[in-house]
C-alpha cells in the first residue's frame, strides 16, 4: 500500500483548493468537513502507512515514489518525488496527526469568526505544504514546501489583517525568515554547482566522497543551511518573529508557530547531517547558538505578561534544546523532542486558546487567575501540558526526551560542560516560567468572568493531545530506566547515532535525578514566588534594577531594539538620503527628455500651412538626399 | 523645333513666377492661364496633343473659371490686393527659396549624373490614349470617377449655406 | 527627319515648375495663391509624365495626366468650398486664421 504515499500531501491540497474555489458558497459545516476531513484521512493514511512500515519495514529501510519530472533542464532534472524513510514518516506522524487535531479544535474555536472558509483553506495549504516539505526527496521541492508553509504562516499571522498590527507582525516574520530562506537558496545552488545534483540522498554521498571533512565547501554549504534553520526555527539571530508571530488565530500559533512549521528547520539539519558531520565548526556553532537560544528565551519567557508569548518564548527555547541535540550529534533526541514538543506543545497552545477564548479575547495572564474549578478540563490538560515541558520525571513525555538531551549534551564526544551547564539550566527556566503561567492562570484568585466554556470539538482535540503528551515519551526509555530505545532505534538507518565519549551510567542516573529535582525545584519555586508569596516578586519589581533587567528580558533581551537600531533605521535613513537617488534621476531624466521631445514636437503643430508644407519639403529633402547619396 | 520648345519653356517659368508673385489674385490667374497655355505648347511639342488639347480646355479652362467663380463670389477689393502686401514681408521668402534650392539642387544632381538622353519624338495618338485608359488602367478610371463624385459630394456639403458654424467660429 | 528631344529638359523645366509652385505654397499666406501653387506643382508633376511617356512613346504617361487632372479637379472643387468657408467664418483669406489645431 504504499502507493498510496502522494495522497497524504495531496489531500490537504485539494482541500485547499476545494475551499477556495468555493469556500465562501459552502456552509460553514462543509468547510469544516472539507477543511478537516482532508487532514483526518491524510492522518489516517499516514498511521496506516506508518504501522505497515513499522510491521513490514523495506529492505532499502526506506519507500520512494516518483510522480513526474518537475524541470528537465540539461541534467537539472529534479522530480516532484517523495521520500519516505524512519525520519520522515515521523515527520508526517506529527504533523497530520497533530495538524488533524488542532483543525478539528478550530472547527470550534473559530466558529464565530469571519473568513471561516479562508482559515481553513490556509491551514490545509500549510499542512499540505509541511507534508511536501517532509517527503521531498529533493532539496528543490523540499524548497517549495518550505516556502509554501513561509508563505501560509504569513497568511495565517495576518489573518486579521483588519487590524495593521497583525499585518506588521505577518510582515515581519516573512521578511525575517527571508533572510534565512535567502541563504538556505544560496547553499542550494553551491550545493547543486558543486555536486550536480539536489537529491538529498545522492548530495549525501557525493559529498561524502568528493567533500573532505572541514572543506571550504562544506563549511560553506552547511552554514547556509543552517542560516534557512535559523530563520525558520526562530533561533539566535532571527528569533524576534516568532514572539510577534502570535498575532495570529491560537490553532495557527499551536499548529505553525509550536508544532510543526518552525521545527521544519531542525528538521533540514536532521535530514542533511552529513553535510553537518562534514564540517565539525558549523556543528559547534548549531550547539552553542542552541544552547545560547534556550537560555536567552527561558528569561524572556519568564517576564511575559500575555499567555501566548510565554509559550512563543518557550518554543523559542525549547527549540534551541533540538539545536543543542543537533549540534552534539544527538540527531535522534532531537527528533524525538520535536515530537514531544509537538504534542505537549500544541496541547499548551491549544488549552491557552481555551482560556483566552473563554475570557474574550484576554491574553494577560495577570488578569486571569482561578480557573482551574471554571475550566476543569482545560486546566487538567494543561496541567499535564506543563508538566510535559517542564519535563516533570517519569511520567511525562517530555522528561524523556529532554532528559536524553541534557544527558547526550554531557556524554556526547561533540558535548562538554558548558553545553550541559545550559541545559542544566535551562531545565530550571522552563519549569519556573511554565508554573509561573499555571499558577498565574488557573490558581489564585478568580478575576475573569468566564463567558464560554469550551464544546466537544476543543475538548478531544486537547485530551488526545495530553495523552500523547504523557505515553509520547514511553517509544524512548534510558538506560537507566529500563534502556528501551525504540525510538533511536528505529531512526538509525537515517540518523548515525550519539557518538558517547563518557558513557557512565551511574554519572547517567545521577544527573538524571539532578535534572528532575532541578524540574522539581523550578515547579516550587514557582509556587513560592507566584501563588504563595506573591509580595516578593511584587518588592523585587520595585527594586530599579531588577526593573531594569525585566524590562529587557521582557522586550526579549533588546533585539528588537537592536535590529532597529542596526537595520531598520540605517535602512530608513539610506532610504531617505537616497530619495532622489541616482537610478531615479535617470527615470528622471527619461521622463524630462520625452517632455522635451514632446514639447518640441508639439512647436511643429502650429496649426499652421506653410509650416507644414515646410516640413513635408524638408522631409523630401533628407530622404531624396539619401537615396542620391546611397 | 528646339527653340520653340526653349522659348515656350521660359515663357512658362516667367508666368508661374508671376504667379507666385502677385498680390491681385485675378492677376495671378491670368498668369496662371498663360503658364498652363505654354504648358499645353510643350505637349504638343512632346508629341501629346490629346493631352494638349485637354490642359487646354480643363485646366486653363474649366479649373480656372473655377477660381474666377470664387475670386468673384468672395468679392475681393482693393483692400485685400493691400492686406496681401501685407503678408508678403520679403522676409518670408528666405526659407523656402532656401529649402526649394536643395530639393532643386538635389534633382539636378540626379538629372545631370547621367548623359542626356536624346529621343525621337513619336505622336501618340488620342486612340492609343483611349485604348491605354480603358484597357490595363480601367480600374482607375472607375477609381477617378470615385474620386470625383467624392470631390462633388464634399464641395456641396462644404458649400452649403444653411450649415451651421458652431464648431467653426 | 523626326522630330527629336532631350528628355532631361523636359524634366527640368517640370522640376523648376514643380520648384516655383513650391516656394509658392510655402510663401503665401493666402489660400486661394496656396491653391494656385498646388495647381502649378501638379501641372508639373503630369509634366514630367508626359515626357517620360514620350520618350518611349507610350500612351502610360499620358494616361496618368488625365488621373492627375482628375484628381486636380476634385481637389480644387473641395479646396475652393473650403476657401469660401473659411471666408464666411474669418472674413479673411489668410490660411493662418485657421490655426486652431496647433499643439
Amino acid at each position: 500500500m504504499p502507493e498510496l504515499l502522494w495522497l497524504i500531501p495531496a489531500l490537504p491540497l485539494l482541500g485547499f483548493i476545494v475551499l477556495v474555489a468555493a469556500g465562501s458558497r459552502l456552509s460553514r459545516r462543509t468547510v469544516a468537513i472539507v477543511g478537516t476531513g482532508s487532514v483526518g484521512i491524510a492522518a489516517a493514511l499516514s498511521i496506516f502507512l506508518g504501522t505497515g512500515f513499522l510491521a513490514y519495514p523495506p529492505l532499502s529501510h526506506h519507500y520512494s515514489q516518483t510522480l513526474w519530472t518537475w524541470i528537465d533542464l540539461g541534467d537539472f532534472r529534479p522530480s516532484i518525488s517523495f521520500y519516505l524513510d524512519p525520519l520522515s514518516l515521523v515527520m508526517v506522524f506529527v504533523v497530520t496527526v497533530v495538524g488533524f487535531l488542532i483543525h478539528l479544535y478550530s472547527t470550534e474555536f473559530m466558529s464565530e469568526e469571519e473568513g471561516y472558509s479562508r482559515f481553513f483553506a490556509y491551514m490545509n495549504l500549510f499542512v499540505g505544504s509541511m507534508l511536501i516539505l517532509v517527503l521531498a526527496d529533493n532539496l528543490l521541492l523540499l524548497y517549495l514546501g518550505w516556502e509554501g508553509v513561509g508563505l501560509c504562516s504569513y497568511l495565517l499571522i495576518g489573518f486579521w489583517y483588519k487590524d495593521t498590527a497583525n499585518g506588521k507582525a505577518a510582515m515581519k516574520a516573512f521578511i525575517v525568515t527571508r533572510i534565512g530562506d535567502t541563504a538556505m537558496a544560496v547553499g542550494l545552488f553551491l550545493i547543486f554547482v558543486n555536486l550536480r545534483t539536489l537529491n538529498i540522498q545522492e548530495v549525501m554521498q557525493k559529498a561524502l566522497q568528493s567533500w573532505p571533512e572541514s572543506s571550504a565547501l562544506a563549511v560553506a554549504a552547511a552554514a547556509l543551511l543552517l542560516g534557512g534553520a535559523l530563520g525558520k526555527s526562530a533561533q539566535l539571530p532571527l528569533q524576534t518573529w516568532l514572539p510577534d508571530a502570535m498575532a495570529g488565530p491560537t490553532p495557527v500559533s499551536a499548529l505553525i508557530h509550536a508544532a510543526t512549521m518552525v521545527t521544519a528547520g531542525v528538521y533540514l539539519i536532521a535530514r542533511t547531517n552529513v553535510l553537518f558531520t562534514l564540517a565539525p565548526v558549523v556543528q559547534e556553532a548549531v550547539a552553542i547558538i542552541g544552547a545560547l537560544t534556550l537560555l536567552l528565551a527561558g528569561f524572556s519567557a519568564l517576564t511575559q505578561h500575555d499567555i501566548k508569548r510565554v509559550l512563543a518564548y518557550s518554543t523559542i527555547s525549547q527549540i534551541g534544546y533540538m539545536f543543542l541535540a543537533l549540534g552534539v550529534g544527538a540527531w535522534s533526541a532531537a527528533i524525538f523532542h520535536f515530537m514531544t514538543h509537538a504534542f505537549f506543545k500544541a496541547l499548551l497552545f491549544l488549552g491557552a486558546g481555551s482560556v483566552i477564548l473563554a475570557l474574550e479575547d484576554e491574553h494577560n495572564m495577570f488578569k486571569m487567575g482561578g480557573l482551574r474549578t471554571e475550566l476543569p478540563v482545560t486546566f487538567r490538560t494543561f496541567l499535564i501540558g506543563a508538566a510535559s515541558l517542564s519535563a516533570l520525571p517519569l511520567v511525562t513525555a517530555g522528561f524523556y526526551s529532554k532528559d536524553l538531551i541534557i544527558w547526550s549534551s554531557w556524554s556526547s564526544d561533540k558535548g562538554g560542560p558548558l553545553l550541559w551547564a545550559a541545559g542544566f539550566a535551562g531545565a530550571l527556566l522552563t519549569s519556573l516560567y511554565t508554573f509561573r503561567m499555571v499558577f498565574l492562570t488557573f490558581f489564585g484568585e478568580k478575576k475573569g468572568v468566564v463567558n464560554k466554556r469550551p464544546g466537544i470539538r476543543m475538548k478531544i482535540p486537547l485530551v488526545i493531545l495530553a495523552a500523547l503528551s504523557i505515553v509520547g515519551g514511553f517509544v524512548e526509555l534510558p538506560r537507566t530506566l529500563g534502556n528501551f530505545p525504540a525510538f533511536s532505534g528505529f531512526l538509525n538507518t537515517v540518523l548515525p547515532p550519539v557518538e558517547t565519549a563518557h558513557g557512565d551510567l551511574s554519572l547517567e542516573a545521577i544527573m538524571q535525578i539532578g535534572a528532575s529535582l532541578l524540574s522539581i525545584l523550578g515547579i516550587y519555586a514557582a509556587y513560592i514566588l507566584f501563588l504563595k508569596r506573591r509580595r516578593y516578586t511584587e518588592e523585587l519589581g520595585i527594586v530599579p534594577i531588577s526593573q531594569a533587567i525585566h524590562r529587557f528580558w521582557f522586550s526579549g533581551w533588546g533585539f528588537d531594539w537592536l535590529y532597529d537600531r542596526l537595520f531598520v533605521r540605517p535602512f530608513f535613513w539610506a532610504a531617505r538620503i537616497n530619495r532622489d537617488d541616482f537610478i531615479d534621476l535617470i527615470y528622471a531624466g527619461v521622463a524630462w527628455y520625452n517632455r522635451f521631445l514632446h514639447r518640441a514636437l508639439s512647436l511643429t503643430q502650429s496649426g499652421r500651412i506653410r509650416w507644414y508644407a515646410a516640413g513635408i519639403t524638408l522631409g523630401a529633402i533628407i530622404t531624396i538626399g539619401i537615396a542620391v547619396i546611397l | 523645333m528646339n527653340i520653340t520648345f526653349y522659348l515656350t519653356a521660359v515663357v512658362a517659368v516667367i508666368s508661374t513666377f508671376m504667379v507666385i508673385t502677385r498680390r491681385n489674385a485675378v492677376h495671378a490667374l491670368l498668369y496662371l492661364v498663360v503658364s498652363l497655355l505654354s504648358v499645353a505648347l510643350i505637349f504638343l511639342i512632346l508629341g501629346a496633343p490629346f493631352i494638349a488639347a485637354l490642359e487646354v480646355i480643363i485646366y486653363a479652362g474649366a479649373i480656372m473659371v473655377l477660381f474666377v467663380f470664387v475670386i468673384m463670389m468672395l468679392n475681393l477689393g482693393p483692400q485685400s490686393v493691400a492686406q496681401e502686401g501685407q503678408l508678403l514681408s520679403p522676409g518670408i521668402w528666405v526659407g523656402p527659396v532656401i529649402l526649394t534650392a536643395l530639393l532643386s539642387g538635389e534633382l539636378l544632381y540626379v538629372l545631370l549624373r547621367t548623359p542626356g538622353r536624346v529621343f525621337n519624338i513619336t505622336t501618340v495618338s488620342p486612340k492609343l490614349v483611349g485604348m491605354a485608359l480603358m484597357g490595363p488602367y480601367v480600374l482607375g478610371v472607375e477609381l477617378a470617377s470615385m474620386l470625383l463624385l467624392a470631390g462633388l459630394v464634399g464641395a456641396y456639403h462644404l458649400g452649403r449655406k444653411d450649415r451651421s458654424d458652431g464648431g467653426a467660429s | 527627319m523626326m522630330p527629336q528631344a532631350l528628355l532631361e529638359h523636359g524634366f527640368l523645366l517640370a522640376g523648376a515648375l514643380f520648384a516655383l509652385g513650391l516656394i509658392g505654397v510655402m510663401v503665401r499666406r493666402n489660400i486661394l495663391f496656396i491653391l494656385l501653387s498646388i495647381e502649378i506643382m501638379l501641372n508639373a508633376s503630369g509634366l514630367a509624365f508626359v515626357a517620360a511617356g514620350a520618350r518611349w512613346g507610350q500612351p502610360d504617361g499620358q494616361v496618368m495626366f488625365i488621373f492627375i487632372l482628375a484628381m486636380a479637379a476634385a481637389e480644387v472643387s473641395v479646396g475652393l468650398a473650403l476657401v469660401i468657408r473659411l471666408y464666411h467664418v474669418f472674413k479673411s483669406l489668410d490660411a493662418d486664421c485657421a490655426s486652431r489645431m496647433k499643439g
